[in-house]
Order: C-alpha cells, then structure tokens, then sequence
C-alpha cells in the first residue's frame, strides 16, 4: 500500500474516460501507480471499441516530454486512447504569447507606400492604408479610414480572420492562403465592407459590414481568439 | 537663425529643381536671404535653371572635402544680391558626402540666411538621405499622375520618420483641362491619399520651359500662371512665420479640400 489518498481516479463519463491526476505528488509516482491500475482494471476483450481518454492534470505543469510518457503508458492498454490533456496552468511564456495573439494591436497613422505593419493577433488601422502600403495580422484587419494597400488577415492561414474597412478599395486581399485583387478595370471603392472567405466557394467574398454578424457571429468572442493561438 | 527647405518627391522629373530655382527667386523678391543648394551630386542642374553654370568655381563636394570655405564656392545670383547657389559637383559621386557633412553646412548657412532651400536628387537612397540630413522642414512635391503620387506617398512615409515637421505638398504641372476631363487625378484626391497639408498648385504653364532653358526662372515675371503659383507658394512659407493674413490664403485652399470630405462622407 502506497498511501491512503489515491493519486489517480478514474471517472466513467459519456465520452468515455476522465483521469483526475493528483497534483501534490511527483510525476514519477504518478506513472508508476498509472501503469499498476491499468494493469488491474485495464484488462478486456480485444474486440471492444476504442475507449478515449481526458486526463485532468489539476494544477500541474507537464512539459511536451512529459505528456509523451503520460500517453505512451495510457497507450500500452489496447482500448485507450488519450483524446486531450488538461491543465489549470500554463507557462508564462505560453501566457505571453495568448495575450500576444488575441490582443488587439491598434496603429495610429498612414500606411503609406512601402511602408508594412505585422501584428500578431488583431490589427485596427487608424487611418489609411496607401497603394503600396501593406498590413499583417496573424487575426483580424479592421481599417479604420481607407484600405487603398495590401491586407492580409489570417497571415498563419486562419481562414475565419476576416478584412474590415470603413473605405473598401484594396489593391489585394488575402485571408489565410486565399488571395483576391481589384478588377483591373478602375473599379471604385466601396463604404464600409466586410471581406471574409465563404468555405464553400473557396475564395473571398466582400459583403456589407452588417453582414459579417451572420458570417462570423464569434468573431469577437475570447473562445474563437484563443482557439486560434 | 534661418530655416532649411528640402525639396523632393521620389520620382525623377517631377519638378525638383524647377521648385526650388523659381521659391528661392519669390523668396528673394520678398528681400529674404536665401540660399539654394543643389545636393544632386553628379547630375547638378540647379545652376544651369538659375542661368548661373558659368560663374562656378567651387563646389558642395570641394567644401565637404575641406577644399575651399563654404563662402567661397557660393556664387551670387545675377539678378538678386541676397540670393545665392551652393552648386553641386558634377564630376563626383553621390558617396563623395555624407549626411552629416551636409548638415554641417547647412547649419553653419543658417546662422547667415534666413531660408536655406535644399534641391533633393530623385530617389530614396544615399542622395536623398544627404539632402534631408540638414533640413527642418520639407516640401515634396508630385504631378497629377498615379505613380508619382505613389513615390510621394512613399517619400512622405520616410520623411516622417525624420526629425522634421511633417512635410508640406505642392502639386505641380496640373492641366486643367484634362482634371475637368476626369483624365488626370484631381487636387482632392491627390491630397485625400496623402494626407497632408497643401501648400501651392502650379499649373502646368510653357513659361517654366522656357525660363528654365533661359536661366531665367518664371517667377520672376509676374504675367504667368506658374510665376504667381510660386510666389504665393513663397508667401505661404512666410506666412508661417508672420501669420494672421497670409495664412487665409493658405486656409482657402485647405477649407475647400475640407468642404469636399464634408460633402462625400
């Protein structure tokens, strides 16, 4: 008998499993009482299906190697599968680079010819964006005064990132891997626009501000901006 | 203490040199001070549009060099005695000066004259970065034509990352005729996409051919269009330092532009 209180406890929910992992007690511990209760309870019939896992860490840390182990125990048994890995914690540079991506950066100028902004996370213009002039973000581009240059939402290929400007006249668009350009014939600018890509068309469509709401009604939800860090 | 002018705009052949022969002369007829300088090293024309090619001995890159005193290579213009040229060289090269042996003479010019006028070369390399060196403020100037429009918009973007006030717009060589038409950009627009101030239009006028051929800039004779555009362009830049009227001037082209935005939006 190792303790009293059970480092490991083993939940039965709809989904299948939930390990709650004791987080006072070391990793090693952990392991070795992991493989012990496999070993007992884990044992059934080959043809049974595939039982996924969720493993609640508590307020413990485990790093990339660690929750290689943890999987690869949890593995050995046939009939498990580790479907996630949750944890009450993260680092701080993990905590660093969430607030990074789903900050909203603000840039109070002109975007002039030449000139490129990249941002992690969203981009709101405040002012123009000139022909030649070019504007990044890893989310959102949302011109405040007229976008005449290159805007590119969704630079690491977040496809739901979506183009907003009060004066819609871009030389090119691109969300994500989708890129569109200006007609070549001199086409005028239009007021205040959304452009976002419609998955099933594959390729960018601009559509009225309003209705953006209906296209991308997550858009500013904090779920949508973290899911994409 | 005077001021330091530059001239530029990007794009070659827009009217740099014509700007800065034809503001110094309207400055010299408002009996200021003035000093041009050409910092187009190896392409020097400031002097031949000034009628002034005969009289150098010295130039820019003689004085960096340490060859000659300043005062010595300035050439005296032949109609006003309060106006004189600092030529560039035409036999060296852009690499010859540096930034900082421009704006040493530049300085050291300011302590004489009031308005010290700078002829940028086309580009934004070394050339440019030499002429802007020394310079407190900055005109740029553009044509109706998109990529012009588009190299000011660039150079305005690197003036502002200069210790200089943010630069002011002459728009040159405007035909009216052909803005009425819808075929060349209007004043409006052009000034919407660049966003600052507007300081002068100049239509485009054959008196600047033919004084800059003669030597004679055309703001010296008051009977064509260009010459007024460019005096009150002068009397603009003076109207800074000595405000009340002579910025209404100045105002009436800027409320315009305004009412514009005020009607669209």
């Amino acid at each position: 008998m190792m303790t009293n209180i059970q480092k490991i406890m083993i939940k039965g929910t709809r989904d299948g499993l939930t390990l709650h992992l004791d987080d006072q007690c070391s990793f090693p511990s952990i392991l070795k009482e992991l493989e012990h209760k496999l070993s007992i309870n884990g044992v059934a019939e080959e043809d049974q299906p595939m039982i996924r896992v969720t493993i609640q860490l508590g307020n413990r840390y485990l790093t990339e190697e660690q929750k290689e182990q943890l999987i690869a125990v949890i593995r050995d048994k046939q009939q498990l599968v580790v479907d996630h890995i949750e944890s009450n914690v993260i680092t701080r540079q993990e905590a660093l680079e969430w607030k990074e991506n789903t900050a909203i950066t603000p840039i109070v100028k002109t975007v002039r010819s030449g000139q490129v902004i990249k941002v992690r996370g969203d981009l709101l213009v405040i002012g123009d964006v000139n022909p030649g002039g070019q504007v990044v973000a890893s989310g959102n581009v949302f011109v405040m005064g007229k976008l005449r240059g290159v805007a590119h939402a969704g630079n690491d290929g977040d496809t739901q990132a979506v183009v907003a400007a009060s004066y819609m006249q871009p030389t090119q668009l691109r969300i994500g891997e989708h890129v569109s350009r200006s007609p070549d014939a001199g086409a005028e600018g239009v007021y205040m626009e959304c452009a976002y890509v419609e998955v099933s068309q594959e390729n960018i469509l601009i559509d009225r501000l309003q209705e953006i709401v209906k296209k991308r009604p997550d858009l500013a939800s904090f779920e949508r901006r973290m899911s994409n860090g | 203490m005077g001021e330091a002018i530059v001239i530029t705009s990007g794009k070659g052949g827009v009217g740099k040199t014509t700007t800065t022969a034809n503001l110094g002369t309207a400055l010299a007829l408002q009996n200021k001070k003035v000093c041009l300088i050409d910092t187009d090293i190896g392409l020097r024309n400031l002097d031949v549009v000034m009628g002034l090619e005969n009289r150098i001995i010295y130039d820019i890159v003689d004085v960096v060099k340490g060859r000659c005193k300043t005062k010595q290579a300035l050439i005296t213009d032949k109609r006003f005695d309060c106006l004189h040229l600092l030529p560039a060289a035409q036999t060296s090269d852009k690499s010859e000066v540096t930034p900082e042996g421009i704006k040493a003479i530049v300085d050291e010019l300011k302590q004489d004259y009031d308005y010290i006028v700078i002829d940028c070369p086309a580009g934004i390399e070394q050339g440019y970065k030499n002429a802007v060196a020394g310079a407190d403020k900055a005109i740029v100037v553009t044509t109706p034509e998109k990529s012009s429009v588009r190299d000011a918009d660039r150079i305005i973007g690197l003036l502002e990352q200069e210790e200089i006030e943010s630069p002011k717009l002459v728009i040159n060589r405007i035909r009216n005729h052909m803005i009425k038409s819808g075929e060349m950009l209007d004043v409006d627009e052009i000034v919407s996409v660049l966003s600052i101030d507007l300081i002068g239009i100049v239509i485009d006028d054959d008196a600047v051919i033919k004084g800059a051929n003669s030597g004679e800039p055309v703001a010296m004779k008051p009977n064509s269009k260009a010459s007024i555009a460019y005096r009150n362009i002068a009397r603009r830049i003076l109207g800074e330092a000595v405000p009340l009227q002579k910025l209404d001037e100045d105002d009436g082209v800027l409320a315009k532009v305004k009412r514009f935005f005020g009607m669209r939006t």
